[in-house]
């Protein structure tokens, strides 16, 4: 079996599990956010469950129009507030605790190796970085997983990408990500799981494991994942919550595809509109002027995403002709980053630094854009009208070349700017 | 059970924000979300289309956010079924979790324009654009997802499990 086909068997207490089977698993973990709680609380209510499954293993992080964006959006947090009081849950992140959801949940040691974790929010696959099974739902899907501790699933066929060589200068793993689903489009991987393997793992820090199954979701993909090894075990030892397990693909496991990727032929890339799959090597963007960067988001938002922009913007100013935002992804990264000295370096740039929230990503606050605008993003999706208005567009991108952006006004790799 | 309507035909790769943008994400009312079902699809949406019709989209359709407000947006503005060459596995999901029909057809798909006449028997797993005369046959759901469709619903089937 692989690695994905072993968690999802343990969890509904088979021997083996295959492809394409249906079957009911155990959840360890049950994540909601502001946006989609509300709607799987209220079904929750009305369906005379009175205790939700296990109290610790339900998780409610209002970050998306926090803090409180306007009435109605104070209104959903509240219902998440009164709930998790109502019902004692204990990892209710309010503002001031809380981050990005899926920067925070492995920051807390929530996700964890082996676990399964299911999520009303599409990006929950970031916690396949850590070798767990971890799948975005809908609302009706966190009801039910509340009041059971179940969640019905297909076994998916894995693809094994074989990750060679190494990354270049100023590329990460939102690089490599945005790569892959330029090659396999945003349906390449419909209902499957993605299993990230090869020589190149072990160099590719947790920061950008969690970039590359935080975007498995963009090529159709139901999971991302990767295999735990001594990085992981690093990562995870002192902060785990919860008991976990390092499973691994057998050597005989099946496959439906292998594909090989040499990371080191790998350019920074750049996500042109509306699409993550029109992904480009930056060079070819160098004629795109924007009008704002974002910095920050469940993909790139962690202390490696701010050094590498702060390491660009020191000393330097932004462009004049355009907004920088910086968003921190969680409480303890903006600490870290004020101890580094990097929110200076930003402040001192020209740029604003704001408290952890998914904002502008999805078109929500902190920096949405006006009709014939342009931004280069961190963030995982250009789709029409993701920042803003209808007839704006976002090019997608790692920190290093957002931050080289900044500076020089139209889209452009680092080299530009540190000579 | 037959089902008929008209064909609103949609490209490929709909995503959710597009059915239903972030904008209007600070609510969870159905009624409030079906005022703005579709429209950065397509902007005039609303004032073209009634109760009854069908959607449908290309490859792909749903892609992008969980958010179960598109697929509560769709059902709540009266659409009766949406059809897909194939669909985002997420919003597939929400769709059975709160009982929206939806068809996999991609040959009907393909040929299907805006204001064709489309005929579904769900029970017999038949698709046909009477526009064009063009018929699609369309497998069964798996056992335990008919028994979540036929009880209208997730929530619905454990209540009654």
């Amino acid at each position: 079996m692989t690695i994905t086909e072993k968690i999802l068997a343990a969890h509904c207490e088979k021997e083996e599990v295959k492809a394409g089977e249906f079957v009911e698993c155990n959840v360890d973990v049950a994540l909601g956010n502001d946006i989609t709680a509300p709607i799987a609380i209220k079904q929750f209510r009305d369906s005379g469950v009175k205790e939700v499954f296990d109290k610790k293993r339900v998780v409610l992080v209002p970050d998306h129009f926090t803090p409180n964006k306007d009435i109605k959006s104070a209104e959903q947090v509240k219902i998440l507030r009164d709930f998790a009081k109502e019902q004692k849950i204990e990892n209710f992140f309010k503002i001031g605790e809380m981050g990005v959801e899926h920067a925070l949940l492995p920051e807390k040691g929530i996700a964890v190796p082996g676990n399964l974790i299911i999520g009303a929010d599409s990006h929950t696959c970031t916690y396949g970085a850590l070798g767990a099974f971890a799948s975005g739902v809908g609302s009706t899907d966190l009801a039910y997983a509340m009041a059971t501790g179940k969640v019905w699933l297909k076994v998916p066929e894995s693809i094994k990408f074989v990750l060679e060589g190494s990354m270049q200068e100023w590329v990460s793993g939102k690089d490599i990500i945005l790569y892959i689903i330029g090659k396999i489009g945003v349906s390449g991987a419909l209902y499957k799981a993605m299993e990230f393997t090869g020589p190149a793992v072990s160099s590719l820090s947790m920061d950008s494991r969690l970039s590359i199954a935080n975007m498995a979701i963009e090529a159709g993909g139901k999971n991302g994942i990767f295999t735990p090894d001594e990085i992981t075990e690093d990562y995870v030892k002192d902060r785990a919550r919860f008991e976990y397990k390092n499973y691994k693909s057998d050597n005989d496991a099946e496959y439906c595809e292998d594909i090989k990727i040499d990371i080191s032929g790998i350019a920074p890339q750049v996500s042109f509109p509306h699409l993550p799959e029109n992904a480009k090597d930056v060079k070819d963007a160098s004629s795109i002027v924007v009008d704002q960067v974002v910095i920050g988001s469940c993909t790139n938002g962690r202390i490696e995403d701010l050094e590498v922009a702060a390491r660009i913007l020191k000393g330097k100013k932004v462009n004049p002709n355009l907004r920088t935002i910086i968003i921190p992804a969680t409480q303890a990264i903006y600490k870290e980053a004020m101890k580094r000295g990097y929110l200076e370096i930003f402040v001192d740039a020209g740029a604003a630094v704001s408290t952890p929230t998914c904002g502008p990503c999805l078109g929500g606050h902190m920096g949405i854009l006006a009709k014939g605008e342009k931004a280069i993003a961190t963030t995982n999706r250009n789709f029409v009208g993701r920042m803003g208005h209808p007839e704006s567009e976002v090019y997608l991108s790692g920190p290093a070349v957002a931050a080289a952006t900044a500076i020089t006004g139209n889209i452009s790799h680092p080299d530009e700017v540190m000579k | 059970m037959k089902i008929n309507g008209k064909a609103w035909k949609f490209s490929d790769n709909i995503n959710t924000d597009e059915i239903i943008p972030a904008r209007y994400l600070n609510t969870s009312d159905p009624a409030e979300l079906a005022k703005h079902c579709m429209e950065d699809a397509d902007p005039d949406f609303m004032n073209k289309y009634q109760k009854g019709d069908i959607i449908v989209g290309g490859v792909n359709f749903g892609c992008g956010s969980s958010r179960e407000h598109a697929p509560i947006s769709i059902k709540e503005a009266g659409i009766s079924v949406v059809i897909a060459s194939s669909f985002a596995r997420i919003f597939f999901r929400n769709c059975i979790n709160i009982g929206l029909p939806i068809v996999e057809a991609d040959e009907i798909s393909k040929v299907t324009q805006s204001g064709d006449e489309i005929e579904i028997d769900l029970a017999n797993g038949i698709v046909e654009n009477k526009t064009r005369s063009v018929k699609q046959e369309f497998p069964e759901f798996p056992a335990f997802m008919q028994k979540i469709i036929n009880a209208g619903g997730l929530m619905n089937f454990m209540k009654i499990s």
